[in-house]
């Protein structure tokens, strides 16, 4: 809806409140790189699948019971007595996973097309933010079940922090509430399990602020020149990620209705039980490749130092890469180097999934030592030493045509 | 393990949705052996219980596991989707009693269960069961989920009784079990040919009736399972017809921009 065209109390309202006037500016006339691939269709998902999680969420919150003896029993309760309880919970469990699916996809298309870099460095960080939050968020979220998964994966990871010399054994007693995983865990995991979501929707509204400062980043990784480079967001961009929207819906419903317990783990259908520990303690899938790092080191700290710096690291992208053109499509070093990163993640988390024994503690370790080899130095040498090829002069104008390039880059620009 | 490899699949799976496919090697075998596949039918998109299967699986939870096995988050008024009827499932549940109150005088009294009440488990904790048996038995209300391959390894389990192979030394209350982690299982036997009376239907071999049982327990462990699937169905639909039309809208805007 534009302002010149609002009715009188539109008007009378965006006089003394500009919502309009900013709806406008920021969702109508927005003015979006012409060439953004499909690629850039995660982030808006992105914001679909927390709004799924949020609305799926608070009426779960309204059944289910956070206490050691009835959780369990309560969720039982959702999936069998509560009205389409069985689907709320079904798409809530299956869209933590679609949440990370969709923002793995969406950072490894950042790192492809170098989003990191200025002026974007503080959107980027924000994103990682996004990234540490959701990852507490999806943590905490599994415990609540209160199976035999929740309880031990809780029992782990909690017991991380007990590495911190001096304080650690302080600091875990202070996350249990006592002297194991038990009630008070489950209940201030409930209670941050349901605030964290409102965080991350607040950094996410600073990450959107920060991305509408400069504007999309593009797959040519150039800056536009002038109009003809834009389309506004609407109707280019509102169409395309709602088409995006029904892909994926297709594909994360099918899960949700035909395998919805496909990705989670048998042993979480057993109630809790302090007493007897499963055979295998695994995390949820998205955790994968940063407990096989964690594993990687055969020193409690050191790993957990290093498991949380894989996420850490992330934050120093913009540094740590001293190329002046973004996009890896100009980059023919980095472009190879960068599949090598795909592929290192998910050897690491196919070793993640593994007992540490045998071949896989030497592969964890290889594959961890890569995963940061990439990352400090690589991606410094590289941005150094490669020679990119001539960028395009415009967005609008295809690379042929110009057979000249205004912009050869050596990374002299 | 196959636990181990499934999670690979799983994590491969999803990569693979945007991502080249990661090639992924079988690993080697455990200890007990992958139970036999088993025709279900509730499984793929349009599946159904069999509910005369269930049915006679209900004899046989009735008159054989509950014995020792609880199934204490299923309700005798869910029976009603098993094809029983108001009346059927009033005469069941009144088999078994129930402690209710306290009273208008804080008196505890049993009364005949109702169709509101869950399974009457048989003994009254945990404790009780496992001075009984051992070993508590656990609850079936969730066992075709709390296992890899439910159906075909509680399937697999009740029919994979053999003697113990000559090397190895049982532990006394323990029985082979071809399917079972480790062989040494703490359930005898429960399943033999004619071992239930089935009034109408197939023959009851030891077979047949483990798979009429896992039937009933699968629908125990997964109610919704009908209409999961059935919503499942006419949602993809629609969304296939909304997706194909976002797309022609999507071309039909974009025409003029490239």
């Amino acid at each position: 809806m534009s302002t010149s065209t609002g009715s009188n109390v539109v008007k009378w309202i965006d006089h003394r409140l500009p919502i309009f006037t900013f709806a406008n500016h920021s969702l109508v006339v927005y003015p979006t790189p012409r060439n953004l691939s499909y690629w850039w269709n995660f982030g808006s998902l992105a914001g679909i699948v927390l709004v799924i999680q949020i609305v799926t969420g608070i009426v779960l919150a309204m059944h289910y019971t956070p206490h050691a003896d009835l959780a369990f029993g309560s969720v039982e309760y959702i999936m069998r007595d509560v009205n389409y309880g069985w689907l709320l919970r079904y798409v809530h469990a299956n869209g933590a996973s679609a949440f990370f699916v969709v923002v793995y996809i969406h950072i490894f298309r950042g790192l492809y097309y170098g989003s990191y870099k200025s002026p974007r460095e503080v959107l980027w960080g924000l994103g990682v933010i996004i990234l540490l939050l959701m990852m507490a968020t999806a943590f905490m979220g599994y415990v609540l079940p209160w199976g035999q998964m929740s309880f031990w994966g809780a029992t782990v990871i909690t017991n991380l922090f007990s590495a911190i010399p001096g304080i650690g054994e302080t600091i875990v007693q202070w996350l249990w509430g006592g002297f194991a995983v038990g009630n008070p865990t489950l209940k201030r995991f409930f209670s941050l399990h349901y605030l964290l979501p409102f965080v991350i929707v607040g950094v996410v509204m600073l990450h959107l602020w920060a991305l509408h400062q400069h504007g999309s980043n593009n797959p040519l990784g150039i800056d536009r020149k002038g109009p003809q480079d834009s389309l506004p967001f609407h109707p280019y961009y509102t169409v395309k990620d709602m088409f995006g929207v029904g892909v994926f819906m297709i594909v994360f419903l099918a899960v949700v209705f035909f395998a919805p317990n496909y990705l989670g783990h048998p042993d979480n259908y057993t109630p809790a039980n302090p007493l007897v520990t499963p055979p295998h303690i695994v995390p949820e899938w998205y955790f994968l490749p940063f407990y096989a790092i964690l594993r990687a080191v055969p020193d409690k700290l050191g790993g957990v130092v290093l498991m949380f710096a894989a996420v850490v690291v992330l934050f120093l992208l913009p540094i740590l890469d001293t190329s002046k053109v973004r996009s890896a499509k100009f980059r023919p070093i980095y472009k190879q180097v960068y599949w090598l990163l795909v592929i290192d993640a998910l050897v690491l988390g196919w070793v993640g999934a593994n007992p540490p024994e045998g071949a896989f503690i030497l592969i964890g370790r290889l594959a961890t030592a890569y995963y940061f080899l990439h990352f400090l130095v690589l991606m410094p040498l590289i941005g150094r030493f490669e020679k990119p090829r001539p960028l395009p002069a415009s967005i609008s104008e295809p690379v042929l045509k110009g057979g000249e390039s205004t912009a050869t880059a050596k990374g002299d620009a | 393990m196959a636990v181990a490899t499934r999670m690979i699949l799983r994590a491969a799976a999803l990569a693979g949705l945007m991502f080249a496919a990661a090639a992924v090697p079988a690993l080697a075998a455990t200890e007990a052996m992958e139970p036999p596949e088993q025709h279900w039918s509730f499984e793929g998109i349009f599946g159904r219980f069999d509910k005369a299967a269930a049915q006679r699986g209900l004899q046989v939870y009735t008159e054989v596991c509950a014995a020792c096995h609880s199934l204490k988050y299923v309700h005798y008024r869910d029976l009603r989707a098993l094809g029983y009827n108001e009346e059927q499932v009033a005469a069941y549940a009144a088999q078994f009693e129930v402690e209710d109150g306290p009273d208008g005088n804080g008196e505890m009294y049993t009364r005949p269960a109702e169709g509101r009440d869950p399974f009457v488990s048989p003994y009254p904790n945990d404790k009780a069961a496992a001075a009984a048996n051992g070993v508590a038995p656990p609850d079936l209300s969730l066992m075709y989920k709390a296992r890899e391959n439910g159906a075909n390894y509680m399937y697999g389990l009740l029919v994979g009784y053999v003697d113990a192979p000559e090397e190895v030394e049982m532990t006394p209350g323990t029985y082979y079990n071809l399917y079972f982690p480790g062989h040494a299982i703490a359930m005898p036997q429960t399943l033999f040919d004619g071992g239930v009376e089935y009034e109408h239907g197939p023959e009851a071999t030891k077979e047949q009736l483990a798979h009429d049982v896992v039937t009933f327990l699968a629908w125990a462990a997964e109610p919704k399972l009908e209409h999961r699937k059935a919503t499942g169905v006419a949602a993809i639909l629609f969304l296939l017809v909304l997706t194909g039309l976002l797309y022609a809208t999507k071309r039909k805007v974009w025409a003029d921009a490239h």
